[in-house]
């Protein structure tokens, strides 16, 4: 087992007007190479603040995050972010959206045509390929998000976050999205860690699901091992009993476990 | 008539995030045209796509038919005020009076006797050169005031201070300075140009959006980068914003600024008119002003919605 990602006694304070507001604390994980993880917990628990500091988008208040041996400093392409709301640029087409950041990694060692090689690429493998030349405003939500998994995995990461990346799609987009980054994921060995508050998605996507406590101080409740075998078919586990059990697992952490807290937190 | 509702628009100002700017720097900050470009886009061809002739005649009627009446009211107007004689000339004496005018608009006789077109083309052109200057320092300027907050605060009370002063006031500075007429009445225009660029080019960096910003961190582009993919783009519709509001202002100034410098152009033609008594061309001057002041926005606007159409 490689350790690739370590979080090692991570907690996160914000100042507030009403004083310090502790938003995580004790934080420990080590993430394996190729491993894919769900952050998953009820609105508010620091599932995001946790994700925006493995991405480096912030900085931890206390303890340290490193990846592949490396301190997390800041932000940087190794570390690629699919945003919860796509956040392509509007002014470009999904073709230079993509260009932009492969551009930002390879242009120091490729050739142009070599980056637009890639930047086909990436966009074929999410499915677009009819629609590289369109803008954002163009195409529909789930079309977008795929162009945002698409820059992002341009960039070949090293670890790849997403921020509840199908989370505004209706259910059928949602599923089909799900089972291309399965696909996605087995073929590039992608280290992945997703925020999801979707029980299903968490079960069927993940190696391990990090399932938080309710905030504030929010920590790290239970970690989940979905020993399921790959390539998984969601309508075969539907009816898998080991499936079952680990959907239940999930939905007792939150709905039983944690959801007394949340009364008192009200 | 789409003009006039456009700048109709203005008087009527959302109210623009008041809080994250200082209430003068507010005002004059429109949203950005582009809103409302794109509903006309939309509403547009409703009528023009496979209806019947008439109800296309109707549409037609409806589109053409109260601006037309609008004019035409006016003009009775002026003839019932004006028919029974007096000092104010009627509409048929100012007809006369513009096609003889406009038969030769480009002749010379010495430097205070030119035609119409020359008088207009040298406004324009003063318009232009302060206009241009204001754009060169207050878009970048305005790029500095949105980026770094510090500096926000240092210059914004400065603004507030100085935008409220009429550019006339700034006349004598520049005839101090220059000791020239002719750059003076450019200094004014440029000192009236450059706050609504400065402001709303500020205003547009401050809004651009904190998930474009986040890209470019997790992309780790570069300044330029930043500048030309992500800042510029976004910032593009209020800066176009700003610059429709100077051009205006710069247009509605330079008339009082020539009239006080003198020399070429279509104020100090309005001032000699007056001099010379010839009231028939004082109200062409006044319909010359209106019309090229009109084309003037709807170029802008014209310019605004290809490059946002482009840009979004």
């Amino acid at each position: 087992m490689e350790k690739f990602v370590q979080i090692e006694k991570v907690g996160q304070t914000f100042d507030t007007k009403k004083g310090k507001f502790v938003a995580l604390r004790d934080i420990d994980l080590t993430i394996r190479k190729g491993e894919f993880i769900a952050l998953i917990g009820h609105s508010g628990c620091g599932k995001s603040t946790l994700l925006n500091l493995i991405s480096g988008l912030a900085l931890p208040t206390t303890g340290v995050l490193l990846c592949d041996g490396r301190e997390i400093a800041g932000p940087g392409p190794e570390r690629a972010v699919v945003f919860q709301n796509h956040s392509l640029l509007p002014w470009l087409t999904c073709f230079e959206n993509v260009y932009l950041a492969v551009e930002r990694v390879f242009s120091g060692r490729e050739g142009k045509a070599k980056l637009k090689e890639r930047t086909a690429a990436a966009i074929g493998l999410v499915g677009l390929d009819h629609a590289s030349s369109k803008y954002p405003h163009e195409i529909s939500g789930g079309m977008k998000q795929r162009v945002g998994i698409a820059r992002a995995l341009s960039m070949e990461p090293k670890v790849l976050l997403m921020d509840e990346p199908f989370g505004a799609l209706d259910a059928l987009t949602r599923a089909r999205l799900q089972d291309e980054l399965m696909k996605i994921c087995e073929a590039t060995r992608a280290t992945t860690v997703m925020v999801t508050h979707d029980v299903d998605e968490a079960v069927l996507l993940s190696d391990r699901i990090v399932m938080m406590t309710n905030g504030p101080a929010a920590t790290i409740g239970e970690i989940l091992e979905v020993d399921l075998p790959r390539p998984r078919q969601r309508l075969t586990l539907a009816h898998d009993p080991a499936y079952i059990d680990y959907r239940a697992a999930v939905l007792e952490f939150l709905y039983e476990k944690q959801a007394h807290v949340e009364k008192m937190a009200a | 008539m789409s003009a006039l509702t456009m700048s109709g628009d203005f008087g009527l100002e959302k109210p623009v995030d008041r809080s994250t700017t200082s209430p003068p720097v507010a005002e004059a900050v429109a949203e950005p045209a582009k809103e409302r470009t794109m509903e006309k886009v939309a509403t547009r061809p409703v009528a023009e796509t496979g209806t019947p002739l008439g109800e296309r005649l109707a549409a037609f009627g409806r589109a053409v038919l109260p601006p037309v009446l609008g004019l035409v009211v006016l003009i009775g107007l002026w003839h019932v005020a004006t028919h029974k004689g007096g000092s104010i000339p009627g509409p048929a004496q100012v007809w006369d009076a513009a096609v003889a005018l406009f038969s030769d608009p480009f002749y010379r006789n010495g430097p205070n006797d030119q035609g119409i077109g020359w008088n207009v083309l040298s406004s324009l052109q003063r318009v232009g050169i302060g206009f241009g200057l204001a754009a060169l320092v207050g878009i970048p300027l305005g790029f500095m005031l949105g980026r770094f907050a510090f500096l926000s605060s240092m210059v914004n009370p400065v603004i507030s201070l100085l935008r409220p002063v009429s550019p006339l006031a700034w006349l004598p500075i520049g005839l101090l300075v220059f000791k020239k007429a002719d750059p003076a009445a450019t200094w004014t225009i440029f000192i009236c140009s450059i706050w609504p660029m400065i402001m709303n080019t500020a205003q547009g960096v401050q809004r651009v959006p904190q998930d474009y910003l986040n890209v470019a961190r997790v992309l780790a582009l570069s300044e330029w980068k930043i500048v030309t993919r992500i800042l510029f783009p976004a910032v593009l519709p209020y800066m176009l914003t700003g610059i429709r509001l100077s051009i205006g202002t710069a247009w509605l100034v330079i008339v009082a600024a020539e009239m006080l410098t003198g020399g070429v152009g279509i104020g100090f033609w309005v001032w000699d008119e007056w001099n010379n008594l010839k009231v028939e061309h004082i109200i062409i001057a006044i319909f010359v002003i209106g019309v090229v002041g009109l084309i003037l926005e709807q170029a802008l606007i014209l310019l605004a919605r290809k490059l946002t159409k482009e840009s979004s």
